[in-house]
């Protein structure tokens, strides 16, 4: 049996081992740019909550729950509101406390077998009340999430790699503790608390579950909501799924895909199968005249999945065909992979060619690299994540600013394509240059470059057609200009032109 | 001049310290600061001094701003061409003590140049791009390296589209107003955005933008919006405004101008929450002005300027108007043809306060309507009644009375007399006084206000031809501030008028089309005296010649606009312009001494030309790559064909006018 600052301190180690592990499994199946944006936005978190697992005693952590607290309340929406909830969780944690220290001074004569009993009970109230704090703090911060998001403004990249970067899912995590802590009260809090970190297991096993749920939530057929018990269930064993064939011709013993196919595969073993009834469909024929068919719905045999008939909140899938594609998509690796994009992977080839039809058709870009066929899409992404930039495409920038491009990822500094690209490339350029020394002397020749009278010599008469040329002249002409441009540092310059005002 | 003189008298600057003179030198009006040729210390005062700097050529930019190390605000609506090199070399030399920079009138410039400017000058807090037609997403991407921006002028970048304004919105979030008229590529995402992203905003510019409300619903969210125009937006329903719920405090000014698509239950919801708006624009509104309409404005009882021109108005509306929002002070009606007496006078009848009013066109009202305003808006300031042709000359006695404080006053195409010039006379504040087409008044009536209104400044004669030197002449007299003034085809003007003219130094703006009487001697005592003179229109006056064009070649260094068409000027006057390095349009059409290689010269001569006027037989005649070169330069061709029209007899232009308007 543990001591309250055991168990407390467990909780929150395991809440944030916790976070890692989620944060890892979401690096797998969020998108990498919408991950690090989050992590950027909870960096200011971060600290706190290393502080938080630095805590040993109570003390400790309720002090550091209202700094972090009253950290985040300098962005709150509402900070009176906040101040209630911080007394009010400050009040009981102290509570807590006390009680603790009263255990702790028994603590000796707790190892009769009658007061164990009288401690089962006095732990359950502890951890009933701990829970409360929990959630307390949860939806309190939890209220905060959005003007912090929305308030922090943030790193100039979100490609600067954090440390903590596990550091993500905040919100989720919320919920995870809430739903468990939900499942607690659910119990009536008559759970067994003698098992030494009941918190702990329970709330793995509904992390596990609840991560199947979520990718389940791809392909629920919605609003068949039909009673337990009004259907037969039928579970396909896994190498069943995953058999090429499931129809096997009974005198050969060759294997189709399809119950049509079989029968016309039959048709060639003798003239009995041509009959109309034999190639007629089965279940068609014995419709009409018989009673209602029970409801054929199918369970996964995976363990733990939503849609397998043990879990305690089993969606049925209608069809074969569905078992087949739900455990594919679900349970097996994604093995193939889409020959244009090389990124995108697939366990479902139809779902593989449903993605090449349209890959590459994404010609909305933003500055993370994420694509989007539609521009509204784009503008949404753009107007929730901060730092993200609408990318114009390369074709476009061609025209003006090819030349720059090209120079720029020549020099290996700009090493995204698909972006503006130019910008970061030409903007250390132009630095680069600027610290340069004059190299040359401040008398350029303005005037004769650009007086009247040269206008035959020089290649104006190409400008009217490009009435905003880029980098007219080539490259490297233009860059002995700008080492002119730079070169009026303010000791050659005063002395020597002040004499010939305009 | 002068004060160059006494400083080198008593030299008492030896005694003042930077600081001091630097004080004395703000006081100094901008183009009075030739002192610094004066010695090498008062040239370093004075290249220390200046921080706003519009220059005439972009060629000289490099030397200017070696000199002017500390400009902040630079004005390049004179330079047509600037091009990549010239806006590193701003960037390299004025770096980050540059603030602002126009380029709205210039071109040649791209995407790099921009960078360098926006890499450089760090506290770079306003630009003005307008006009870049060419401009593309991949530029803009590059004004948002602009960390620092807060007002941007986009107007009539028409490449543009939501992904560069995505990236402006997103990279400059420090805007707090920003221009996006005539940007037609750019939609409801590209707004949204900048609404979401730029929370300082204060000023958004959406007029003649394809965008329809459901980006309003984010912009009115901007806790600091103050200004939202959008004028001529067509897809602004109230189907897309319906659900608008905000809460714009903020919002002091609105422009729903020429929103065909917007009635009265769409401007309800936009109104909604702006409880302290000030300024209404609903110009060439689609829907009627009825009491309907005028139920919108319940809430915004704060109002002080409404604006209602070219739209079909009722009585009943009016009157509501006036009850709902008795505050105001600005109206405008002008071109409401359906305007009646009774509408006008239970509107004005309410409006103690109104300060301006604008009747322009109003053809149905009457002299009651007149006499209604001057009793009851006695703080009125400007009156603008072009063509109300209706009211009688006796309406216009009690103005002069009632309104003593008028300082703006249209009464082009009316049928003012003498004796009510010779009331509005005693409003001794008034600055601008508008008497074209006014065929009822003489020498007499104009002679009054010479004598009574010596704060004049604009004073505009078109068209009236009872005027003759005398009246000119006591204007000239009385009027010393006079700045702009439009004697056009008063046929009877001459020189003696010109010459009382010259003695108005102030005088900017000279128009004397089609007085026959005028010759060169005239024009050069005009030249000589008046060294502000700025705009000339010369056009058809037979007797202006070379000698008239070489004085002002020679005087006149502001000039910046001139029209010579169908007078005596050859070549050798015509060259003489070039001289006047400011000059930016020309218009020479029908001149019969001019040939082609003369046109040349001088073409290539003004070096700051942006447009030119010219015959259109000259065209073929000029060789295609002057065309081309002056064109770069920034200069636009117009070519004209007509040729010269008799002058008809001024009673009968006025009948045909008549007939053309209903």
């Amino acid at each position: 049996m543990e001591t309250e600052d055991d168990l407390c301190q467990n909780n929150w180690g395991s809440s944030s081992s916790k976070l890692q592990e989620q944060g890892f499994t979401s690096q797998q199946k969020w998108e990498d740019a919408s991950i690090l944006d989050y992590e950027m936005t909870m960096e200011p978190n971060l600290q706190v909550f290393d502080q938080i697992k630095e805590a040993s005693g109570q003390d400790n952590i309720s002090q550091v729950n209202v700094d972090f607290l009253q950290g985040v309340k300098a962005q709150a929406w509402d900070p009176r509101t906040m101040l209630s909830n911080l007394s009010f969780m400050e009040q009981k944690i102290h509570q807590l406390q006390d009680l603790v220290h009263l255990l702790v001074g028994r603590g000796g004569q707790v190892q009769g077998r009658q007061d164990e009993l009288v401690a089962q009970q006095q732990q359950q109230l502890i951890t009933t009340d701990l829970t409360s704090i929990i959630i307390q703090l949860i939806s309190t911060a939890g209220s905060l999430l959005p003007s912090v998001k929305h308030n922090m403004s943030t790193a100039p990249g979100p490609f600067m790699g954090q440390p903590g970067s596990a550091m993500f899912p905040y919100a989720r995590e919320a919920n995870n503790v809430a739903s468990q802590s939900q499942n607690n009260n659910n119990c009536g809090g008559c759970q067994e608390f003698d098992l030494p970190k009941p918190v702990v297991a329970d709330e793995r096993d509904s992390h596990v579950v609840e991560e199947h749920e979520m990718k389940d939530e791809d392909d629920v057929e919605e609003g068949e909501n039909l009673p337990p018990g009004s259907y037969e269930i039928l579970q396909l064993e896994k190498e069943e799924i995953l058999a090429p064939h499931t129809h096997f011709c009974t005198i050969c013993g060759k294997g189709f895909k399809r119950d049509a196919n079989l029968r016309m595969h039959m048709r060639g073993h003798g003239d009995e199968y041509k009959t109309a009834a034999a190639l007629a469909k089965p279940n068609k024929e014995s419709v009409p005249g018989s009673e209602p068919m029970l409801i054929k719905r199918y369970s996964c045999p995976f363990f733990g999945c939503k849609r397998n008939k043990d879990h305690k909140k089993f969606q049925p899938l209608k069809t074969i065909l569905c078992v087949k594609n739900h455990y594919k998509r679900t349970h097996c690796d994604k093995s193939f992979t889409c020959s244009r994009c090389h990124t995108k992977k697939f366990s479902v080839i139809a779902d593989l060619k449903t993605h090449e039809k349209h890959c590459g058709k994404n010609k909305w870009l933003c500055s993370c690299g994420t694509t989007f066929s539609r521009k509204d899409k784009l503008f949404g992404h753009i107007a929730l994540f901060q730092g993200h930039t609408p990318a114009i495409p390369l074709e476009e920038t061609k025209p003006s600013a090819g030349a720059s491009a090209q120079r720029g990822s020549s020099e290996g500094e700009n090493n995204n394509p698909g972006m503006v690209g130019f910008n970061l490339g030409s903007a250390s350029n132009a630095n680069q240059e600027t610290v340069q020394p004059g190299m040359m002397d401040g008398k350029i020749s303005f005037e004769e470059s650009f007086s009247p009278l040269s206008f035959d010599t020089c290649n104006f008469g190409g400008f009217h057609e490009f009435p905003r040329p880029m980098f007219d002249d080539s490259e490297s002409s233009f860059q002995m200009l700008i080492a002119n441009a730079c070169s009026f540092s303010p000791r050659n310059g005063v002395g020597s032109v002040s004499d010939n005002i305009i | 001049m002068k004060k160059v003189k006494q400083i080198q008298i008593s030299m008492p600057f030896d005694l003042l310290s930077e600081e001091l003179v630097f004080i004395i030198l703000d006081l100094i009006p901008s183009d009075l600061k030739s002192f610094s040729l004066t010695c090498k210390w008062f040239y370093q005062v004075e290249a220390k001094h200046r921080k706003s700097l519009k220059p005439l050529r972009a060629e000289y930019l490099p030397r200017i701003l070696t000199r002017y190390r500390n400009t902040a605000d630079l004005d390049l609506t004179f330079c047509p061409r600037v091009t990549d090199y010239v806006l590193s070399v701003v960037g390299c030399l004025c770096g980050p003590t540059l603030h602002s920079i126009d380029l709205s009138r210039s071109g040649s410039f791209s995407a790099a140049g921009l960078l360098r400017l926006a890499v450089k000058c760090v506290s770079l807090s306003e630009i003005d791009l307008s006009n870049a037609t060419e401009m593309r997403d991949a530029d803009a991407a590059v004004v948002a390296e602009a960390r620092s921006l807060q007002r941007l002028k986009l107007g009539r970048c028409k490449m543009l589209t939501d992904m560069g304004i995505g990236c402006i919105a997103v990279g400059c979030r420090k805007l707090n107003m920003v221009s996006l008229k005539w940007c037609v590529g750019v939609g409801d995402l590209g707004v949204g955005l900048l609404a979401v992203k730029c929370k300082e905003l204060r000023s958004l510019d959406l007029s003649y933008l394809p965008i329809t409300g459901n980006c309003l619903h984010d912009v009115l969210k901007l806790q600091h919006l103050e200004e939202l125009l959008l004028e001529g937006c067509f897809g602004v329903d109230d189907d897309t405004l319906k659900s608008l719920t905000h809460d714009c405090k903020s919002l002091k000014k609105l422009d729903a101008s020429s929103c065909q698509n917007l009635t009265h239950r769409g401007l309800t919801s936009l109104l909604s929450g702006a409880a302290c708006l000030q300024r209404l624009d609903l110009a060439h509104c689609s829907s009627v002005i009825s009491l309907d309409f005028s139920s919108s404005l319940k809430k915004v009882s704060a109002l002080q300027s409404i604006r209602l021109d070219g739209c079909s108005v009722t009585s009943d509306g009016l009157k509501a108007i006036g009850t709902l929002c008795s505050s105001l002070k600005e109206l405008s009606l002008s071109k409401c043809v359906t305007v009646t007496d009774e509408g006008l006078c239970s509107l004005v009848m309410k409006l103690k306060d109104l300060r301006k009013l604008d009747i322009t066109c109003c053809r149905k009202l009457s002299g009651v309507s007149i006499t209604q305003i001057a009793n009851s808006c006695s703080l009125l300031v400007s009156l603008k009644m072009e063509s109300c042709s209706l009211v009688s000359r006796e309406a216009f006695w009690l103005i002069g009375q009632k309104c003593r404080l008028l300082e703006e006053l249209d009464l082009t195409d009316n049928e003012i007399d003498d004796e009510g010039l010779k009331s509005i006379s005693s409003c001794l504040s008034l600055s601008s006084l508008k008497l074209g087409i006014c065929l009822n008044i003489t020498d007499k009536g104009i002679s009054y206000i010479g004598m009574g209104c010596s704060n004049l400044r604009e004073l505009d004669l078109y068209r009236s031809v009872g005027i003759t030197d005398i009246g000119i002449s006591s204007i000239a007299q009385g009027c010393s501030h006079l700045e702009t003034i439009n004697i056009s085809y008063c046929k009877d003007i001459t020189d003696k008028s010109l010459v009382s003219l010259s003695k108005c130094s102030l005088l900017q703006t000279f128009e004397s089309r089609g007085c026959p009487n005028i010759t060169s001697q005239g024009l050069a005592a005009i030249a000589v005296r008046c060294k502000r003179l700025a705009k000339l229109d010369l056009k058809k006056c037979p007797f202006i010649n070379d000698s008239g064009l070489l004085t002002l070649a020679h005087f006149s260094q502001s000039l910046k606009q001139i029209n010579v068409s169908d007078t005596a000027v050859t070549d050798v006057g015509l060259l003489s312009l070039a001289n006047i390095g400011c000059l930016q349009n020309i218009a020479v059409v029908n001149s019969s001494g001019l040939s082609p290689s003369g046109v040349a010269a001088a073409l290539l001569g003004c070096g700051g030309l942006r447009k030119a006027k010219l015959h259109a037989s000259l065209r073929p005649l000029l060789p295609l790559s002057l065309i081309h070169h002056l064109e770069n330069r920034g200069c636009a061709f117009l070519w004209k064909d007509n040729t010269l029209q008799a002058e008809l007899d001024p009673k009968y232009w006025k009948l045909q006018l008549e007939d053309v308007v209903p």
